[in-house]
C-alpha cells in the first residue's frame, strides 16, 4: 500500500492519517497495520506515567531534547482523558513540548482516551507501530496516570517511569494500587518541596518488601528538583535518561527483553482476538437479534452463562 | 459596637415586620430573578440594615481619611486637596506618532502620561526579530533604542510630568531609557516621577508576557526597588497589578486577594534579598486595580484593599512609617466589559466604571475608549474618554466630599465581605507555601480560568445580561471609525533600527553588554549597567538577550 | 466509542499572551464533543502549522488581540498551502476590526468571530462547516 511506503519513508502526513484512522477504528486500517508490522521492533518504548500535576509533560519535553542531542529520532504519544459527559477532550500536553514543533526529528501526537477503560487509548498500541515503522528510535508514551492505564503501558513499553510528587496527597494510594510491580524507575519530581523525603522513605520501604531477583533489575528512586533552575533540571533529566537507557541495556544483556516482548505480544494477541473473534461474534448476535432471547434466558435462569457461552462457541466452531 | 443596642433591637423589630410585607409582595409577584449577583457572581441581598454592620468598630474599621487603616482614603483632604490624575494609557506606531498623541492628550487636560508599548517591546524583542513579524506598533509604541525613547518624550518636561510605563520583563531597560532621557534633559534622577509596572507575578498568573523564570524576574524587580529607593525616590518602581488578573476573568475577590498576596511576595523578597527595612521602600510601592461594571463591588473592593494593605504592612511587616501603609493605586476601567456590538454603549459603561473608581478613592485613572474592542482609540474617542473623567471631577459633585458612601449599610457590609473572602484566599496561598509556589501548582491560574468559564456560561444561558450582545440586540451593525496602523510603520522602524546599529560605537556596545552580563552573574544591581548600556545605544533585545542567557527562559507550565 | 471526532487546534500566533478567550473556547469545544489540541500562546505560524499537521486537526482557531492578525493569519494559511495541508479550515477571533475581515477572507480565513459571539454560534458554525479531513488510506 502506498501509505505504508510513505510511512516507512517518514512522511508525517501519512503517519498522522493512519493514526487518525486507528483512533476512529476504521476497519481498513487493519490492512495497513498488517503491512507495517514487519517493519516494527526497532524502537525503544518508554512509558511515562503519574498523577495529573506530577509534571510528566515538562519531564518529557526535556527528555526529548536529550534524545535529540544523541541524534535519535523521537516519537511522542500524549494521552489525555476524554470527558465522560461530553465525549470531548482538551489535549493540553503539547503546550509544554511546543519548542520541538519545528524539529523534523520529533513527532508529537496527542490522543484522547476516548473512554477506554483505565484511560489509555486503544489506539496507542497501533499508533506505536506506525511511529516505529516511520523510523523513530525512541517512542515516549505519556499517560493520564490512573490505576489501570499503568498496567496497560507496562504491556506496551520496555521501560516504565513513574513520576510522583510530594504533597499531591495520593502518593500512598498509588503505591497501594500495585504500581510497584509496574515501574522500572521512580522519579520524585519537585523533590525540593515539603514531603519529598517522607515519600522517598515510603517508596524505599515498599521496594524492600519486594524481590527483584527474577526481574533482574531493582527500580531506582531518583530525585528531581526545581524546574526553574533550568541548567540543573536539564542535567538531572540527563541522568534519568541514562538510567532509562541502562534499564534497556540490562533487559538485553540478561536476556529479559524477549520475555517482555512475549508478554507484550500475549496482551496484543488477546486484544486482537477480542477485536477479530469476539467483537464480530457479539455484533452478529446483536444484528441477528438472537442476543435478546439469550439475555432473557439468562435472566430467567433457563440457562447459566457458562453453558450458554459453550453453546455459542460450539456453534462457531462449526 | 457600632450602634447602640436599642437601635439594633428596634431595627430587628421593624425588619421582622418588613419581612412579612416582603413575603406578601412575593406571593403576589415574584422578583425579576432567582439570584441577584454581581458580575463576579457574588450574591447581593435585598436590603441592608444596621444589623448587617453591627460588629463594625468605627475606629478600627472605618475611621477617618488619612488615619489607619485608611479605609476612607490615605489623605485627609482627598480630592478636595488634589484631584486624581487623568492618566490615559496610550501608545501607537512610532515614537513620533505616540509623542503627538501624548501632546494632544496633555493639551486636552490630561495630567499624567501613561505608555503603551507594542508587543515586541513588551516581550524584549527588537522590531527586526522574526518573532516581531506583524506586531510593530500595533498595540503600542515601538521602542528599540534610546533614540526612539528620546523622540517619545520630546518636548515633554520630565521634571514636571509624571509618566507611567506599562512594561514588565524589560522594565529595567525602559526605565534605564527614561532615566537617560531625563538626564539628557538636565533633570536629575531624584526629580523624576512616574511608575514602571514591573510586576512579573501577575504575568505568570494572568497576562503571560513573560521572559525569565520567576526567581530572576523577582530579582530584577528588587533591583529596581533598591535603585529607586536610593536614587529616584519619587519614582514608583512597581505597580502591583490586579487589573490583568481581572481581565483574565477572575472575580473581584480573587483580584483583590491575588494582588495583595503578590505585594506580600515582593516585600518579602526585598527584605530578604536586599536587607532593606520596609519603611525604606514600601512608600513607593503602588498598585493597579480594575474598575469593572458592578458599581458597588468595585468601590468596596478598593476600600477593602486600602484597609487590608495597611494591616499587612503594619502587622505583618512591622512598618512604622505611615506612608508604608498607604495603598496608592491607579485604576483602569474594565476592557473586558466593553462590547463590539453597539460600541457607543461603551461610553456609558466606562463612565459608570470611572465613577466607581472615583468613589473608591483611586489616585489616578485611565478610562477606556469606546472603540478599543476593535482597535487603538481614535483621537475623537479618546477625547470622550478623557472628558468622562473631567465631567465626573468638575460637574457631578462626587469630589466635593471625602469617601461619601461610608456608613452606608450596604457599602460597609460589602467592604467587609470582600475583605473576609480575600483573606481566605490569602491564607490558602500561605498554606501552599506562598505565591510562587501557588503559581507553580497552577492555583491562581485555574481559579481564574474557572471563573472566566463560569461567567461565559452565564452569558450563554442568558442568566447574565450583556446589553447589545444577549439582550436588546439590534440587527444592523453599528460601526464606528477605526484607527489603522500602517504596515509602513514596521518597515520604517526596521530601517531606523538598522541605521542606529550602523552608526553606533560597536566597541562601547560590546563593552557595556559585557559589563551588564558580569553584573548579572555577580548578582549586582543591574540598573547602573543598564543605564550605561542604553546610552551606548544598545538595543532593548540585546540587553534582554543577556538576561535570557544568564537567567534562562521561563517554561510555561501550560496548566489547563 | 468509535465515532469520528472533530479535532480542533486552538492557537495564539505572535507575541500576544491574552489567552482568556482561547481557554474559554477550548473548554467550550471540549463540551461540544471535539478533541481540542491547545498549543498555548507565543506560537509562530511555523509552530502552529507543524503541530497542526502532526496532530491531524480538521480546523485551526487562531486568536490574536495584538493587531498582528493581518500578517499572521494569512501567513499560517500560506504555510498550510506550502505543506499540502490547505484542507485544514482556518477560523479566527480576537481584536479584529471589521474592515480587516475582507483581507482575511481573501487570504483564506473561513470565518472571523468578533468579541461577544456566543460560544454556541461558533460551535454551530464548526458543526456546519468543518468536516473531518480526507482520511483515505490508499
Amino acid at each position: 500500500m502506498k501509505i505504508v511506503e510513505n510511512i516507512k519513508a517518514g512522511d508525517i502526513r501519512a503517519v498522522s492519517r493512519v493514526i487518525r484512522n486507528i483512533e476512529d477504528q476504521n476497519p481498513q486500517v487493519r490492512e495497513v497495520i498488517k503491512e507495517l508490522y514487519p517493519y516494527t521492533g526497532n524502537a525503544r518504548i518508554v512509558g511515562l506515567t503519574g498523577a495529573p500535576g506530577a509534571g510528566k509533560s515538562t519531564f518529557t519535553d526535556s527528555l526529548i531534547t536529550h534524545y535529540r542531542n544523541q541524534g535519535l529520532q523521537v516519537g511522542v504519544l500524549a494521552v489525555d482523558p476524554t470527558s465522560p459527559f461530553t465525549g470531548g477532550a482538551i489535549l493540553g500536553d503539547r503546550i509544554r513540548m511546543q519548542k520541538h514543533a519545528q524539529d523534523s526529528g520529533v513527532f508529537i501526537r496527542s490522543l484522547a482516551s476516548r473512554g477506554a477503560l483505565g484511560g489509555l487509548a486503544e489506539a496507542v498500541d497501533d499508533a506505536i507501530y506506525a511511529l516505529d515503522a516511520m523510523g523513530k528510535d525512541v517512542i515516549l508514551v505519556e499517560t493520564v496516570g490512573t490505576g489501570q492505564s499503568e498496567v496497560d503501558i507496562m504491556n506496551n513499553s520496555h521501560t516504565v517511569v513513574l513520576l510522583l510528587t510530594p504533597g499531591l496527597g495520593d502518593e500512598v494510594q498509588t503505591i497501594k494500587a500495585g504500581i510497584m510491580e509496574i515501574a522500572d524507575l521512580f522519579v520524585i519530581n519537585k523533590a525540593d518541596q515539603q514531603g519529598s523525603s517522607k515519600l522517598y522513605q515510603e517508596l524505599q520501604k515498599l521496594l524492600e518488601m519486594s524481590d527483584f531477583a527474577e526481574a533482574g533489575w531493582k527500580p531506582p528512586i531518583m530525585l528531581l528538583e526545581n524546574i526553574q533552575d533550568s541548567d540543573r533540571f536539564f542535567t538531572k533529566i540527563g541522568e534519568i535518561k541514562e538510567k532509562i537507557d541502562e534499564h534497556y541495556q540490562v533487559l538485553v544483556e540478561k536476556g529479559l527483553l524477549e520475555r517482555r516482548e512475549k508478554r507484550k505480544a500475549m496482551v496484543k494477541l488477546r486484544t486482537c482476538l477480542q477485536k477479530v473473534v469476539l467483537a464480530p461474534m457479539m455484533q452478529e448476535l446483536q444484528d441477528s437479534g438472537r442476543i435478546e432471547s439469550m439475555l432473557e434466558q439468562l435472566v430467567c435462569k433457563d440457562i447459566d452463562p457458562y453453558s450458554l457461552a459453550e453453546d455459542i462457541y460450539a456453534q462457531y466452531k462449526d | 459596637m457600632y450602634f447602640a443596642k436599642e437601635l439594633l433591637d428596634k431595627c430587628s423589630e421593624l425588619r421582622k415586620k418588613w419581612e412579612d410585607k416582603v413575603r406578601s409582595v412575593l406571593e403576589k409577584k415574584g422578583e425579576r430573578k432567582e439570584r441577584f449577583t454581581t458580575v463576579s457572581d457574588k450574591e447581593i441581598n435585598r436590603l441592608y440594615t444596621p444589623e448587617d454592620i453591627q460588629d463594625l468598630d468605627f475606629e478600627r474599621d472605618v475611621g477617618f481619611p488619612g488615619e489607619f487603616p485608611f479605609t476612607r482614603g490615605i489623605h485627609p483632604t482627598a480630592y478636595r486637596g488634589r484631584l486624581w490624575t487623568y492618566r490615559m494609557f496610550s501608545g501607537m506606531g512610532t515614537a513620533e506618532d505616540t509623542n503627538n498623541r501624548w501632546r494632544m492628550l496633555l493639551d486636552q487636560g490630561q495630567t499624567g502620561l501613561s505608555t503603551a508599548f507594542d508587543f515586541p517591546t513588551l516581550m524584549g524583542f527588537d522590531t527586526d526579530s522574526p518573532k516581531a513579524l506583524g506586531e510593530c506598533g500595533r498595540c503600542g509604541v515601538a521602542i528599540d533604542t534610546l533614540e526612539d525613547f528620546e523622540i517619545l518624550v520630546d518636548k515633554i518636561p520630565l521634571g514636571e510630568v509624571t509618566t507611567s510605563m506599562t512594561i514588565n520583563p524589560p522594565a529595567t531597560v525602559m526605565w534605564a531609557m527614561y532615566c537617560a532621557s531625563a538626564e539628557r534633559q538636565g533633570v536629575p534622577l531624584d526629580k523624576i516621577g512616574g511608575t514602571t509596572q514591573n510586576d512579573m507575578l501577575k504575568e505568570f498568573i494572568a497576562q503571560k508576557t513573560f521572559m525569565l523564570p520567576p526567581d530572576p524576574s523577582i530579582k530584577l524587580i528588587s533591583d529596581t526597588i533598591e535603585f529607586g529607593a536610593k536614587y529616584a525616590p519619587k519614582w514608583n518602581p512597581i505597580s502591583i497589578s490586579g487589573y490583568h488578573i481581572r481581565e483574565a476573568g477572575s472575580t473581584a475577590v480573587q483580584e483583590l486577594a491575588f494582588t495583595l498576596r503578590d505585594g506580600i511576595e515582593y516585600v518579602e523578597d526585598v527584605i530578604k534579598r536586599k536587607g532593606m527595612h520596609p519603611d525604606e521602600f514600601a512608600p513607593r510601592l503602588s498598585f493597579f486595580f480594575n474598575s469593572h461594571i458592578d458599581f458597588f463591588e468595585e468601590l468596596c473592593k478598593m476600600r477593602a484593599a486600602r484597609r487590608m494593605w495597611a494591616k499587612i504592612m503594619r502587622d505583618r511587616f512591622n512598618a512604622k512609617d505611615e506612608r508604608s501603609m498607604w495603598m496608592r493605586f491607579h485604576t483602569q476601567t474594565a476592557g473586558c466589559s466593553l462590547t463590539a456590538q453597539q460600541p457607543y454603549n461603551n461610553v456609558i459603561r466606562t463612565a459608570t466604571e470611572a465613577l466607581a473608581a472615583v468613589l473608591g478613592g483611586t489616585q489616578s485613572l485611565h478610562t477606556n475608549s469606546l472603540d478599543e474592542v476593535w482597535c487603538l482609540p481614535t483621537e475623537h474617542s479618546v477625547q470622550i474618554a478623557l472628558r468622562t473623567q473631567q465631567i465626573i471631577a468638575e460637574e457631578t459633585g462626587v469630589a466635593n466630599t471625602v469617601d461619601p458612601l461610608a456608613g452606608s449599610y450596604f457599602v460597609e457590609k460589602l467592604t467587609n465581605e470582600l475583605e473576609q473572602e480575600a483573606w481566605e484566599y490569602i491564607e490558602k496561598i500561605e498554606d501552599m507555601g506562598g505565591m510562587l509556589s501557588a503559581i507553580e501548582q497552577g492555583y491562581p491560574q485555574m481559579e481564574i480560568a474557572d471563573a472566566a468559564f463560569n461567567y461565559q456560561q452565564q452569558l450563554e444561558s442568558g442568566e447574565r445580561a450583556l446589553v447589545g450582545v444577549n439582550k436588546y440586540v439590534t440587527e444592523e451593525k453599528e460601526e464606528c471609525p477605526i484607527l489603522d496602523i500602517d504596515e509602513e510603520v514596521e518597515r520604517n522602524q526596521v530601517k531606523r533600527l538598522n541605521e542606529v546599529k550602523r552608526r553606533r560605537d560597536d566597541k562601547a556596545v560590546k563593552s557595556s553588554l559585557k559589563d551588564l552580563k558580569s553584573a548579572c552573574e555577580k548578582g549586582e544591581n543591574v540598573m547602573p549597567r543598564c543605564i550605561e548600556a542604553v546610552k551606548n545605544l544598545v538595543t532593548e533585545q540585546e540587553i534582554c538577550d543577556v538576561y535570557r542567557e544568564v537567567y534562562g527562559e521561563y517554561k510555561d507550565p501550560g496548566l489547563f | 466509542m468509535s465515532e469520528n471526532k472533530l479535532r480542533i487546534m486552538v492557537a495564539k500566533p505572535g507575541l500576544d499572551g491574552h489567552d482568556r478567550g482561547a481557554r474559554v473556547l477550548a473548554r467550550a469545544f471540549r463540551d461540544a464533543g471535539y478533541e481540542v489540541v491547545y498549543t498555548g500562546c507565543h506560537q509562530t505560524p511555523e509552530d502552529i502549522v507543524s503541530a497542526a499537521i502532526q496532530e491531524d486537526v480538521d480546523c485551526i482557531g487562531l486568536s490574536c488581540l495584538s493587531g498582528a492578525h493581518k500578517i499572521l493569519f494569512p501567513r499560517v494559511i500560506e504555510m498550510l498551502k506550502e505543506n499540502n495541508a490547505e484542507d485544514i479550515t482556518v477560523i479566527g477571533g480576537g481584536i479584529i476590526p471589521e474592515q480587516d475581515f475582507d483581507k482575511l477572507y481573501k487570504a483564506g480565513v473561513q470565518e472571523v468571530f468578533t468579541p461577544g459571539t456566543p460560544l454556541e454560534d461558533i460551535v454551530s458554525w464548526i458543526d456546519n462547516h468543518v468536516t473531518p479531513r480526507d482520511q483515505e488510506l490508499s
